[in-house]
């Protein structure tokens, strides 16, 4: 039998398991209605909340497998440090881009896909974003991104609590809003 | 469970569901979480590097995010192939320019939809770069790895969203 560690470094397999795992993506997004300019606005309008319904079902799911095999000692968290800097103003922008647009980075080009050509545009805006924001790194990397260190990689970390504790409050307070999003007729 | 392949519409819940169970397999068998930002950086180094090669590799962000073809980046494309063939199943495949949302509360002018998924397009992409990921790369994959960074960053994408969209819509409502 081949070890995940042979199948993780396999030069040839990444690749195919890349594009099969974008295929899966792509057609569940397509599928959950998200890869829908009317859908993700609606969303930002709080008049339709397909968006979050299938964000928190991800979380809510994949949280507890991520965690499940992780204390089987079959796989590594990937989190990574952070800073108020980068994430807030980042964040803020991103949010600004996302009503613009009405496309993610992923749904963009799941949108494509099903036929829509603005989301090609937005898919060449991203990369020049992405490139504008590339020439400007060298500048702003210690004035504005390294600035202010958040005091903690992880939520558990930040509570001084064990991670299994924060994952059954996190699965709690996910099934909590999807239950009351329903309750309110969305 | 053909007629299911054929539907043009499955549960939001059963959807994320399965988005939860890829990613699973994403750190299983990849070692990684499922994030789609970087690609775009990668392309933007891959044109860099067309235009010059040497002025492409002294760029420390490059370093960082090398413009190489991998799993992230092939991604992207598996992802417009499967959006095809979800759409082209259901029989929902068409071409579109003008959201109908959009349409509505703004006219049919082709140029002002390019424009703003232009202009929206760069915004996502130098936001996403600048907090590190996107909708699913934070807002997904970080969140349910119980990132502090991924929680702060979802919050502050669906803030700012909800701010323009309120502003180029009308808060309380499309079209209110």
């Amino acid at each position: 039998m081949t070890s995940l560690a042979a199948i993780r470094s396999g030069p040839k397999l990444q690749p195919v398991l890349g594009l099969v795992t974008g295929i899966i993506f792509g057609f569940l997004l397509q599928k959950g209605g998200v890869t829908e300019y009317d859908v993700i606005l609606g969303q930002l309008l709080l008049t339709d909340f397909t968006v979050v319904k299938v964000m928190l079902s991800a979380v809510l799911v994949g949280m507890i497998g991520v965690f499940a095999l992780k204390a089987a000692g079959q796989v590594r968290l990937h989190c990574r440090a952070g800073t108020a800097g980068a994430t807030v103003f980042g964040g803020l922008i991103f949010g600004a881009g996302f009503a613009l647009l009405g496309y993610c980075p992923g749904t963009a080009a799941g949108a494509v896909g099903a036929g829509a050509l603005d989301a090609l545009i937005g898919m060449a805006g991203m990369v020049l974003g992405a490139g504008i924001f590339a020439r400007l790194y060298p500048r702003i990397e210690n004035s504005v991104l390294n600035r202010g260190a958040f005091p903690a990689d992880t939520l558990p970390e930040l509570l001084g609590v064990r991670p299994g504790i924060v994952v059954v409050i996190v699965a709690l307070v996910i099934t909590g809003l999807l239950y009351l999003i329903a309750v309110a007729g969305f | 469970m053909i007629e299911w392949l054929l539907m043009a519409r499955w549960s939001p819940y059963l959807v994320g569901a399965g988005i939860g169970v890829l990613i699973w397999t994403a750190f299983l068998l990849s070692d990684r979480p499922l994030g789609c930002s970087t690609a775009y950086a990668k392309t933007a180094g891959m044109v860099e590097v067309a235009v010059s090669r040497d002025s492409a590799k002294a760029m420390p962000y490059y370093q960082k995010i090398t413009p190489t073809i991998d799993w992230q980046w092939i991604l992207l494309i598996g992802i417009v192939i499967g959006a095809f063939l979800s759409a082209y199943l259901s029989g929902t495949l068409s071409l579109l320019l003008i959201p109908p949302l959009f349409a509505a509360q703004f006219g049919m002018d082709p140029l002002l939809r390019l424009a703003t998924a232009l202009v929206g397009g760069i915004f996502l992409g130098f936001g996403a770069r600048f907090a590190g990921g996107c909708t699913s790369g934070h807002g997904i994959s970080g969140t349910l790895q119980l990132s502090l960074v991924s929680w702060v960053a979802a919050i502050c994408f669906f803030a700012g969203g909800i701010l323009v969209a309120g502003l180029l819509f009308g808060f309380g409502g499309a079209g209110g």
